[in-house]
């Protein structure tokens, strides 16, 4: 049954390239993470103003975002954008399909915290003499920030595992892509693909430990 | 855009690749959810420190991209253990496994809902744990896992666009089959995304509906 040769040290000789790629998935990661919060911050804000037209925009975007797989997405971005002249390269397709996912997810993570904070809250602080938008940035938008903050968690570690996703925009510098270049140079799939999953694994474990920490330390109160 | 090289031919390929789509999320969230209540039953009925290596097992197949699992699950099955298998049975078996890992944690926390007092007054009305299990547990833990579930299974759909990587031709992988030949991708990915769309969006609708009905009571 096993006349397969497990051959371990090349793939450990390439440990240092698997890294780097690593790093390149961990940088797309927190990017997209972080202009994906604003974003959804900003589609909120857009639900949240009462004019149709932004509402639609916002609710367009997340059912978009939420309906089709993500894969398509960047595929959207990378070949549909070409039709209309726009020529992104692999990583910045990658990078702005993941975004444009994360974005709509959290929006709705959002939407769910909302609904957890009392009117009362804004309207008090209306009283108080605050504008719409200091209610909203001062008052409402922190707490809603803090509920949502295991959903933003599990939304990191989805965008680590989407990165994979940039096979099919030919991206060859983030983990999947360095590891399956390695592959077409030796075939030594198995052993390859077996140091990226664990790569994974102890990337998405550090990820939730920090959030664990970090949540340990900012919700002190 | 309106004026296209599309053939009826074409959408026959496409209907087929959506076919196979749905062929293949069908069978694995079958399998997925059989497999994902006998998981997440076992590890509510033995305790957190005897189901420690399946929650090991189902928490890697959370946390390495579906893409790489893939991967090497058919480097595995074909060239480690020599064994020649179809990439649709390799695609529904890891699918079935990574539907699996997440349904058990849907059913553990449908299970874990049912408050205590609750079992404890069916078993000492003298119900079996089968009886308490199925008339007392099942429709109150449903009720909490089903919104879940439903997304879990939509989920499951979109998913099952990376198994191009085992040579499956679904839906995006045939719409990219007939962008490389027709060189139209976004009149392409348009149809492609709309169906998508048509079947994920009414159904998430239903769960979200469901969800509102059933939380407030």
């Amino acid at each position: 049954m096993f006349n397969y040769n497990f051959r371990w040290g090349q793939a450990l000789n390439s440990l240092p390239q698997m890294l780097e790629g690593a790093l390149v998935t961990m940088e797309i990661a927190i990017l997209s993470m972080a202009v994906g919060i604003v974003v959804a911050i900003v589609l909120t804000v857009f639900r949240l103003s009462g004019r149709r037209l932004l509402a639609a925009v916002a609710t367009t975007w997340v059912e978009i975002a939420r309906n089709t797989p993500a894969l398509f997405q960047i595929y959207m971005v990378h070949f549909g954008l070409g039709s209309f002249g726009i020529h992104l390269s692999p990583y910045l397709s990658l990078l702005i399909g993941i975004t444009f996912n994360n974005a709509g997810y959290l929006a709705e993570n959002f939407r769910g915290a909302l609904k957890a904070i009392p009117d009362t809250q804004a309207r008090a602080a209306r009283s108080l003499g605050m504008s719409a938008g200091q209610a909203f940035g001062s008052v409402v938008m922190p707490q809603m920030l803090r509920i949502s903050f295991l959903p933003m968690t599990n939304q990191m570690v989805w965008a680590i595992l989407m990165t994979s996703l940039g096979a099919v925009v030919a991206m060859n510098t983030d983990l999947y892509g360095v590891t399956s270049e390695l592959n077409a140079r030796t075939f030594r799939t198995f052993e390859f693909f077996a140091m990226a999953a664990v790569i994974f694994y102890l990337i998405t474990k550090v990820i939730t430990l920090t959030a664990r920490l970090l949540a340990a330390r900012l919700f002190r109160y | 855009m309106f004026d296209t090289a599309l053939t009826a031919n074409d959408l026959v390929f496409l209907a087929k690749g959506a076919g196979m789509t749905l062929i293949v999320t069908g069978i694995s969230v079958l399998f997925g959810t059989l497999l994902g209540i006998l998981f997440g039953v076992f590890r509510y009925q033995v305790g957190p420190w005897w189901a420690a290596p399946l929650t090991f097992v189902l928490d890697v197949f959370r946390s390495i991209p579906l893409l790489i699992q893939l991967v090497l699950a058919n480097a595995f099955v074909t060239t480690v253990l020599g064994i020649r298998v179809s990439g649709f049975t390799i695609a529904c078996g890891v699918l079935s496994l990574y539907t699996s890992a997440y349904c058990a944690e849907i059913v553990r926390g449908g299970i874990e809902s049912v408050p205590q007092t609750l079992r404890r007054a069916a078993r000492s009305l003298g119900m079996t744990w089968g009886q308490d299990m199925r008339s007392i547990v099942l429709p109150l833990a449903t009720r909490v896992a089903l919104p879940s579930w439903i997304g879990l299974a939509l989920g499951v759909m979109k998913d099952s666009a990376l198994v191009f990587i085992v040579q499956v031709v679904e839906l995006l992988k045939s719409t990219q089959i007939l962008i490389t030949r027709l060189q139209e991708p976004l009149f392409l990915l348009m149809i492609c995304g709309l169906f998508y769309f048509v079947i994920s969006f009414p159904v998430a609708r239903l769960g979200g509906y469901l969800e509102r009905r059933w939380s407030n009571d």
